[in-house]
């Protein structure tokens, strides 16, 4: 009987974490969908004060989950809060690349992931927490390795977009820093080669694939960008990404 | 952090993870470092010898080591290439890669794997000729366009089994494809007298 309510328990906090990692899945997702409608100057600044407000609304969830987690074996639950997890690096790593043109380390987005609550009565949901902890608690949770690379590999795809939707808006110098920042982590990635787990491989020819897309959509600024109108740009450009994807499809 | 220094140190995590793991047959990462782009300008001293052939017990693992091995071929092929824009022999390669060139004596170089390698190698030579010209470097992509039609003459001479090195051969009319566009590009719009003189002789 014990069993029954152990293993109760336990099947209970699982299905309640996969609720709480398909919310921050969709959240994520959103967010993801709001930073690609900037197309210019004036309104980035407010989209992305947007995401940041989405953002934190996603790390509330995150704090729910350290807060089931907590004197709980990781390893057991993981499995549950992965994807979750990966979609949030992705949203969290696109929204840093648009700021600074960089990518946001494991240890930054970790730090973000440090919760301390002073009334947790209402969220505390440890029964045999002390009067102490009632008051003020410190929850964290911190993303894996593994769930970090396979949302940085993710990011490359949504990078790969906004780069050839800017192409569309005349911007000039976007296909260019992505195309650099893509490379580079395309070469972290076939550093580390085989060395993670089987997933992580897979995602590399993924990653080649947007390195190529990005590649000739430079290539082709370069060499057609000074004799069409801006606003043409969009079309040349369309037609390339057709005969690539059909290339593709063909090998 | 730069994102190189972010992947070193992933390296380092999955590594300490991979030591805890039971040991599988997949060959262990990582692998070198691609040149980056900027790095071309200066042509690197003769490639090192890997040593591979002191893993000759490693025999009954040669399936498992073909991705890698492969991959070596091409970066042997690659660094040959840019040095000096001639396509590396199977011979040179095993010396570079330090193992032997014939089955009986150790660790050995399949012509498959020799001739997947140098597939590879075409199809980055098809994305430098692209990134090359959006460096700037207007020349590269017309001896890039020479090597690899000979490449292509090349494999056309072969009768290849319909297995994975058949299905790699079909992608390299792709590459090739790609590199004339490039060439076309350049041409039409008189980048290069030199390329467009070429391609009025063709």
């Amino acid at each position: 009987m014990l069993f029954q309510q152990e293993l109760d328990a336990r099947h209970d906090k699982y299905e309640r974490l996969v609720k709480l990692s398909r919310d921050i899945t969709v959240e994520s997702k959103r967010t993801i969908f709001l930073l690609h409608r900037i197309t210019s100057a004036p309104d980035m600044e407010e989209i992305l004060t947007e995401s940041e407000i989405k953002l934190d609304g996603v790390r509330q969830k995150i704090l729910q989950v350290a807060q089931e987690l907590s004197g709980e074996d990781m390893h057991q639950f993981h499995r549950a809060i992965t994807t979750g997890l990966q979609e949030y690096v992705e949203a969290v790593s696109f929204q840093h690349f648009i700021k600074t043109r960089s990518l946001i380390s494991m240890d930054e987005i970790n730090k973000q992931l440090i919760f301390t609550t002073e009334d947790s009565g209402k969220e505390n949901k440890t029964p045999s927490s002390d009067a102490q902890d009632k008051q003020f608690g410190t929850w964290r949770l911190k993303v894996t390795p593994v769930d970090y690379l396979l949302g940085v590999a993710d990011l490359t795809g949504e990078l790969m977009r906004m780069c050839i939707n800017s192409v569309g808006n005349g911007d000039i110098d976007t296909p260019f820093e992505v195309s650099q920042f893509l490379r580079q982590v395309y070469d972290g990635f076939s550093f580390i080669g085989n060395t993670g787990p089987y997933e992580v491989s897979k995602k590399l020819y993924t990653l080649k694939q947007s390195l190529a897309k990005v590649e000739n959509a430079c290539y082709a600024l370069k060499v057609r960008g000074s004799e069409i109108p801006k606003h043409m740009l969009a079309d040349v450009f369309s037609v390339k990404t057709e005969m690539i994807d059909q290339e593709e499809g063909i090998s | 952090m730069s994102v190189s220094e972010i992947f070193v140190e992933l390296q380092g995590f999955l590594a300490a993870e991979q030591d805890i793991r039971e040991a599988s047959p997949l060959p262990p990462g990582p692998l070198p470092l691609p040149l980056p782009l900027s790095g071309w300008a200066a042509p690197p001293g003769p490639p090192p010898s890997l040593g591979l052939g002191r893993r000759g017990r490693l025999r009954g693992f040669h399936e498992h080591w073909r991705f890698v091995l492969q991959r070596l071929v091409f970066l042997a092929a690659f660094v040959v290439y840019l040095e000096t824009e001639t396509l590396v022999t199977r011979e040179a390669v095993t010396e570079i890669l330090g193992i032997e060139p014939d089955r009986e004596k150790g660790f050995h170089l399949d012509v498959e794997d020799y001739l997947s390698g140098v597939l590879i190698l075409a199809s980055e030579l098809s994305r430098l000729s692209v990134n090359s010209v959006t460096a700037g470097d207007y020349a590269r992509p017309l001896h890039i366009s020479t090597f690899i039609n000979e490449l292509d003459s090349g494999f056309r001479l072969l009768n290849l089994k319909n297995d994975s090195l058949r299905k790699r051969y079909d992608g390299l009319k792709y590459d090739v494809k790609k590199v004339e566009e490039v060439v076309y590009d350049l041409s039409i719009r008189g980048f290069n007298k030199e390329t467009a003189a070429a391609c009025v002789e063709k």
